[in-house]
C-alpha cells in the first residue's frame, strides 16, 4: 500500500542506513553499530568501497568548482546524506559566497544532521523528500524558498541513483527533474557500475547482496544505462567517464590513483 | 655552521635551502598519509595543507628551551584534515621519525647534535600521537553526539508527525458518518468507531461480543464468507458486498460493507478493516418504491409490470415447466361505471379483486389487474394443461354470487380467454395478445364463459389493442377517408343528399369500416378529434355540391353522431363553427343519432340537440326500432327524421313480404308522420323492395339498390344523371 505523503516515516536506527554508511566509509563517527557492521561486510567484497566514495567527493568538489566558475550560483543536491565533510556549500560558498544549495535527502536522520550542520547559513537549507517523487521536489517550499528554478541550476545526483530501482522508474524522476530545469542548467551525476572495478563481477556482486539484505539494494547500471540519464543534454566535456578522468585538477599519472576510484561513471551534462 | 635567519612566509626557491628541505618533507609526508585520508582535496593541495605543518614541526624541533607540546596542535591539524585512519598517525610518525632530523635539523639557528636531535624528534612524535589522539577522541565523541542528537530529533520529529497523523486518524474515526471497525485476522475485534456501535443499536458489548465470522445472516450471499475467507488468508487485499446484521434488538441492519486488508511492513496480513455504510432506509425505501411500481394502487394486486416479469420468467423457464393464463374482461363493467359512477366502480373492482385472488392460492400461480376491468391470472408447473381450465371454471365460479354495493346486489360476469402451452416457445406480448384475442371470443359468443386459444383464431384477429394504439397517429397521418351513399327521394328516384360513412384505411390491414374503430376511438375518447374531422370533411363536401347544383334544390349530407361526441360539451359551438366556415345552410345538415345513445336523456343531455335543431339542423334518429323504441318519448326528442334500421326492410327482400313486417314499418311510418317525422329506410337492395316501402309512405331510402357507399365524385356523377 503506497504511504501517504503526510504520513511519517518510521525511525529505526536498528536499521543500517546508507547515509550513515557512506559517513563510515569516509571515516567519520556520524553512524551507529548497525551501520559500520553492514559497511564492514560491503568492504569485505569491495575493500576499495572507501576509495570509490573518496573519488566521488573529490568528483563533486571539482564539478562544484566548474559550475561556479560557468557562472551557476544554486544548486540542488538530491541524496546528500550525512554531511561529512567537503559539502556542495561549502565548496560552493568558498568559490562564490553568494551561492545558494539545497539539499534534499528522504533519510530522517540525515535531514535532522543536516538541519544541525546548516544552521545559521541562510544561503543553505535541507528538505526531506524522495527523489522518487520529483514533484514534491520541485514543490517544496523549502527549495521554492531558496533557488529560482527560472534561473540556472546545477542539480546533483552524486551517488543516489544506483539507489533506485527500475521498479521506481528513476529515467521518469530524471527526465522530470531535467525537464523542469532552465536552459543552462547542469546534471552532475555519479553512477555504481560493475565497469571499472578492479575485480571480478562475480565477487564485487557480494556488495549488492549486502545492500539488498538492508533493504537499500544497490543497482549496478551500464555506462549506456547511465548515459541515458543526461537524455536531451549536451554532456560536457570529456564526457561520461571514471570519476577521476573528469577533468583532474593536476594531470598525474593514472597509476597514482587508487584502481577502485575508477569505479562507475560520472559525467555533468548541460541544458542547451 | 650558521645559516641566517629567513624571512617567515618567504618561498626559498633553492632545493637545498631550508625552505626546500621543509617542502621535500612535507612532500615525503603527503605522499605517505594521502591514499590514508578521506579528504577531498587533490595531492597538490593536501602537501600545501601540510606545509605549514611540518614548518610548525621544524620550529619545535629547534625550539630553545626545547618545548614539544606544540606538537599536539599538529596531530590535531590531521584530524581536522580528515586523517582519521589510525594508519595515517603511524604513517605521520614514521615520516616524523625517518626524515624531520634529516631534512630540518640543520634548519635551525644552531645546529643540533644527533643526539639531542633524536631525542628532541621522539619527543615530538610522543606529542603528536597524543594530539592526534586527542582530537580524533573529542571528534568522534562529537560526531557520535551529534549524529544521535540528529537520530533523536528525527525520532521525535517522526512522533510528533505520527502523533498528528494519529489525531487525524482519530478524528476520521471517531467522527466518520460511516462505521468503521478493525478486528484481527481470527474475527476478534479490536476497535470499532460510535458511528458503528449506533448502527448496531447503541450497545457496544453487543457488537465486541462476537467474533467478525459469527455476524452470519441468512440473507448473506455465498460471495460474503468466500471473500471473507480469501481476505483473512491474505488471498484478497479487499472486497465490497451488501450484508445484512441482526441489531441487538433483533432487527436488521443492512449494510454497503468495504473490508480491506492490512498488512504489517513486511506485507505478512496483520488486521482487517471494515467500512460500513447504513443502507436500511434506502433498502426499504427501495422495497417500497419497487412494491409500488408493481402493485396496482387500488386492488394492491401485483400490476402489469409485476405480472410480464412473472409471466416473461415463467416462459424464459427450462424445458417441461407450462404455463396457463387466463385473461379476464368484466362484462359490462362499463355500464356499471356509467349507471353508479365510479366511486362505486372502483369499490366493485376491489371486491372483484378479493375475490380473484382467493381463487389463485397455490403457488405458481398469480393474479394480476391490468387495468380498468381487465385482470389477468396465471399459473406455471408441469400440470397446467388441466390447472388453466380449473382456474377459468373457480373465477367464473368466483363471480357468480352477486356483489352488494350501496345496498344493491350487482351481479358481475366476465369473460375468459385462456391460453395455455409450454415454456420457451413464444414471447410475453404474444401470449398476452393470443389470450386478448380470445376474450374477445368469449365475449362474442355471449360473455360469462371461458374459452380456449386457438392459433387460427388468433391468425385471423386484428387486435382492439394494436388498433387503439395505432388511432391518434392515424388521424395525425390522414389514413380516415370518407365515402358518401346516395339518399334517394322515394316518390322521384331523385338523389336527396348522402350518408357520410368514415373508413380507415390501415397500413396492414387495408380498409376498416366504422364498427371496427368507433368503438375504440369512444373509449380513448380519440372520436371527438375525429368526429370533428368527419364533420369538416363532409360539410366542406356538401358546400363544394351544393357550389356545382344550385339548381338542383337542397342536398342533403348526413353525419354520425357518437354517444361521446354527444356529451362534449362543445358540440354545438363546434358544429356552428364548421357551418359559418364553410357557408354550408344549416337545413342541408342532418346529424345522425343512434337511439340506444338517447335512452333515458335527460333534458341536459338533449338541449344540445334541440339549440341545433332550432338553427334548422335536421336530427335523425337512427337504427330505429333496434333498441327501446319508447315511442312515447319520441314526443320530447328534438328529431326530424326516424332512420329504420335494415332488419325492418331484410323481411321485405322475400317474396311475398312478410305481411308483419310490412304492418309494422306501416304502423311506425303512420305515427312518425303524425308526429311530422319524416321517415328514412336502410338497406335497400332490390325494386321490389323500394317499390312496397315506397308505397307504405317511407321518404327516403338508402341502400345497395341505389348506390354502395363510394367517393364524393360517385354522388357528383349520379346528381349529374338526375339532372339530366
Amino acid at each position: 500500500m503506497e504511504r501517504p505523503a503526510w504520513a511519517p516515516q518510521g525511525i529505526d536506527i536498528s536499521v543500517p542506513s546508507v547515509s550513515r554508511m557512506y559517513d563510515f566509509y569516509l571515516g567519520g563517527s556520524h553512524n551507529f553499530e548497525v551501520d559500520r557492521e553492514a559497511a564492514r561486510k560491503a568492504m569485505e567484497f569491495l575493500p576499495g568501497l572507501p576509495k570509490i566514495m573518496q573519488a566521488n567527493r573529490a568528483f563533486m568538489r571539482r564539478t562544484v568548482r566548474y559550475a561556479v566558475d560557468i557562472g551557476i550560483d544554486q544548486f540542488l543536491d538530491i541524496g546528500s546524506g550525512i554531511p561529512t565533510f567537503g559539502n556542495v556549500h561549502e565548496v560552493a560558498q568558498a568559490a562564490n559566497p553568494g551561492a545558494k544549495v539545497a539539499y534534499v535527502d528522504h533519510d530522517p536522520v540525515a535531514v535532522a544532521h543536516s538541519q544541525a550542520v546548516l544552521e545559521g547559513n541562510d544561503r543553505a537549507v535541507i528538505a526531506a523528500a524522495d527523489l522518487r517523487r520529483p514533484k514534491e521536489i520541485l514543490a517544496h517550499p523549502e527549495i521554492t524558498g531558496l533557488l529560482d528554478l527560472d534561473r540556472p541550476v546545477a542539480l546533483l545526483l552524486v551517488a543516489v541513483l544506483h539507489f533506485v530501482e527500475d521498479a521506481d522508474d528513476p529515467r521518469a524522476a530524471v527526465a522530470e527533474l531535467r525537464e523542469s530545469l532552465a536552459p543552462g542548467s547542469l546534471i552532475v551525476l555519479t553512477h555504481a557500475s560493475y565497469e571499472g572495478i578492479p575485480l571480478p563481477k562475480e565477487e564485487a556482486a557480494g556488495t549488492v547482496g549486502v545492500y539488498k539484505n538492508i533493504r537499500n539494494p544497490l543497482i549496478m547500471r551500464s555506462r549506456e544505462e547511465i548515459g541515458q540519464f543526461f537524455e536531451g543534454y549536451e554532456m560536457v566535456e570529456p564526457g561520461l567517464v571514471s570519476m577521476p578522468e573528469w577533468r583532474p585538477d593536476t594531470p598525474q599519472a593514472p597509476e597514482q590513483e587508487d584502481p577502485y576510484a575508477f569505479s562507475g561513471f560520472g559525467g555533468v551534462g548541460r541544458k542547451a | 655552521m650558521s645559516i641566517p635567519a629567513q624571512a617567515s612566509g618567504e618561498p626559498d626557491a633553492e632545493p637545498d635551502g631550508p625552505e626546500g628541505r621543509l617542502r621535500r618533507f612535507a612532500r615525503i609526508w603527503s605522499r605517505a598519509i594521502f591514499p590514508l585520508t578521506a579528504t577531498s582535496l587533490t595531492r597538490p593541495e593536501f602537501e600545501e595543507h601540510l606545509l605549514p605543518l611540518a614548518r610548525e614541526l621544524n620550529g619545535i624541533l629547534h625550539a630553545r628551551p626545547f618545548d614539544a607540546s606544540p606538537a599536539q596542535r599538529v596531530g590535531a591539524a590531521l584530524i581536522e584534515a580528515h586523517c582519521t585512519d589510525p594508519d595515517a598517525l603511524s604513517s605521520t610518525l614514521g615520516v616524523v621519525d625517518s626524515y624531520l632530523v634529516l631534512y630540518c635539523g640543520g634548519n635551525g639557528p644552531d645546529t643540533l647534535s644527533t643526539e639531542d636531535g633524536r631525542a628532541r624528534c621522539a619527543r615530538i612524535q610522543h606529542t603528536l600521537a597524543a594530539g592526534f589522539t586527542g582530537a580524533l577522541r573529542e571528534r568522534t565523541l562529537a560526531e557520535q553526539e551529534a549524529i544521535a542528537r540528529s537520530a533523536l530529533t528525527a525520532r521525535s520529529d517522526a512522533e510528533q508527525a505520527l502523533h498528528a497523523t494519529e489525531a487525524r486518524f482519530r478524528a476520521v474515526f471517531k467522527d466518520a458518518a460511516i462505521g468503521i471497525g478493525v478486528a484481527d485476522l481470527d474475527g476478534n475485534i479490536l476497535e470499532i468507531n460510535d458511528t458503528l456501535t449506533k448502527m448496531f443499536g447503541g450497545l457496544e458489548h453487543h457488537v465486541r461480543s462476537h467474533k467478525v465470522n459469527e455476524w452470519v445472516h441468512p440473507e448473506d450471499s455465498p460471495q460474503v464468507w468466500k471473500y471473507y475467507d480469501e481476505l483473512v488468508r491474505g488471498e484478497r487485499d479487499h472486497y465490497r458486498v451488501e450484508k445484512a446484521y441482526y441489531r441487538n434488538d433483533g432487527t436488521v441492519l443492512w449494510t454497503n460493507l468495504t473490508v480491506s486488508l492490512l498488512r504489517d511492513s513486511e506485507g505478512r496480513p496483520e488486521y482487517q478493516l471494515a467500512l460500513m455504510e447504513d443502507t436500511t432506509e434506502r433498502r426499504l425505501l427501495n422495497l417500497r418504491l419497487r412494491y409500488e411500481a408493481t402493485h396496482d394502487a387500488l386492488t394492491g394486486l401485483p400490476n402489469r409490470t409485476l405480472f410480464f416479469e412473472r409471466l416473461e420468467k415463467a416462459l424464459a423457464a427450462q424445458e417441461g415447466i407450462r404455463f396457463g393464463l387466463c385473461y379476464l374482461d368484466l362484462d359490462g363493467f362499463k355500464a356499471i361505471n356509467d349507471s353508479l359512477g365510479h366511486a362505486a366502480g372502483d369499490r366493485l373492482l376491489v371486491e372483484v379483486a378479493d375475490r380473484l385472488q382467493s381463487c389463485a392460492t397455490a403457488p405458481g400461480e398469480m393474479v394480476a389487474r391490468l387495468g380498468g376491468d381487465e385482470f389477468v391470472a396465471l399459473t406455471t408447473g408441469p400440470d397446467t394443461a388441466d390447472e388453466v381450465d380449473e382456474l377459468a371454471g373457480r373465477i367464473l365460479n368466483a363471480l357468480a354470487s352477486p356483489i352488494r354495493l350501496d345496498g344493491r346486489e350487482l351481479t358481475v360476469r366476465g369473460s375468459i380467454g385462456v391460453v395455455e402451452g409450454p415454456s420457451g416457445e413464444r414471447s410475453a406480448a404474444e401470449v398476452l395478445r393470443s389470450a386478448d384475442i380470445t376474450m374477445y371470443r368469449a365475449k362474442a359468443a355471449g360473455g360469462n364463459r371461458y374459452q380456449l386459444a386457438d392459433a387460427e383464431a388468433d391468425a385471423r384477429a386484428i387486435t382492439r389493442h394494436g388498433l387503439t394504439t395505432a388511432l391518434p397517429a392515424a388521424l395525425d397521418r390522414g389514413e380516415f377517408f370518407i365515402e358518401y351513399q346516395p339518399l334517394v327521394h322515394l316518390g322521384d328516384g331523385t338523389v336527396h343528399g348522402a350518408e357520410a360513412l368514415v373508413r380507415w384505411c390501415h397500413p396492414q390491414h387495408g380498409v376498416l369500416g366504422p364498427d371496427r374503430f368507433i368503438p375504440l376511438a369512444e373509449h380513448t375518447g380519440l372520436i371527438v378529434p375525429l368526429g370533428r374531422w368527419v364533420l369538416e370533411e363532409s360539410v366542406r363536401q356538401a358546400n363544394f355540391w351544393q357550389e356545382r347544383h344550385s339548381d338542383g334544390g337542397p342536398l342533403r349530407i348526413n353525419v354520425n353522431l357518437s354517444p361521446t361526441q354527444l356529451h362534449h360539451p362543445r358540440l354545438v359551438a363546434e358544429t356552428v363553427d364548421v357551418l359559418e366556415r364553410s357557408g354550408l345552410e344549416p337545413g342541408a345538415l342532418c346529424l345522425e343519432v343512434t337511439e340506444s345513445a338517447l335512452i333515458g336523456a335527460d333534458d341536459d343531455l338533449l338541449k344540445p340537440l334541440r339549440q341545433l335543431a332550432e338553427m334548422g339542423v335536421d336530427i335523425a334518429l337512427d337504427d330505429f326500432g333496434t333498441g327501446y323504441s319508447n315511442l312515447a318519448n319520441l314526443r320530447r326528442l328534438p328529431v326530424s327524421v326516424l332512420k329504420l334500421d335494415r332488419s325492418f326492410t331484410r323481411g321485405m327482400q322475400q317474396h311475398p313480404a312478410d305481411p308483419v313486417d310490412l304492418k309494422i314499418v306501416e304502423g311506425i311510418v303512420s305515427l312518425a308522420h303524425s308526429l311530422e317525422l319524416a321517415v328514412t329506410v336502410e338497406g335497400v337492395e332490390t325494386g321490389a323492395q323500394a317499390e312496397q316501402l315506397r308505397r307504405l309512405g317511407c321518404d327516403t331510402a338508402q341502400g345497395w339498390y341505389y348506390a354502395r357507399p363510394g367517393a364524393p365524385d360517385r354522388i357528383h356523377s349520379l346528381l349529374l344523371a338526375d339532372a339530366v
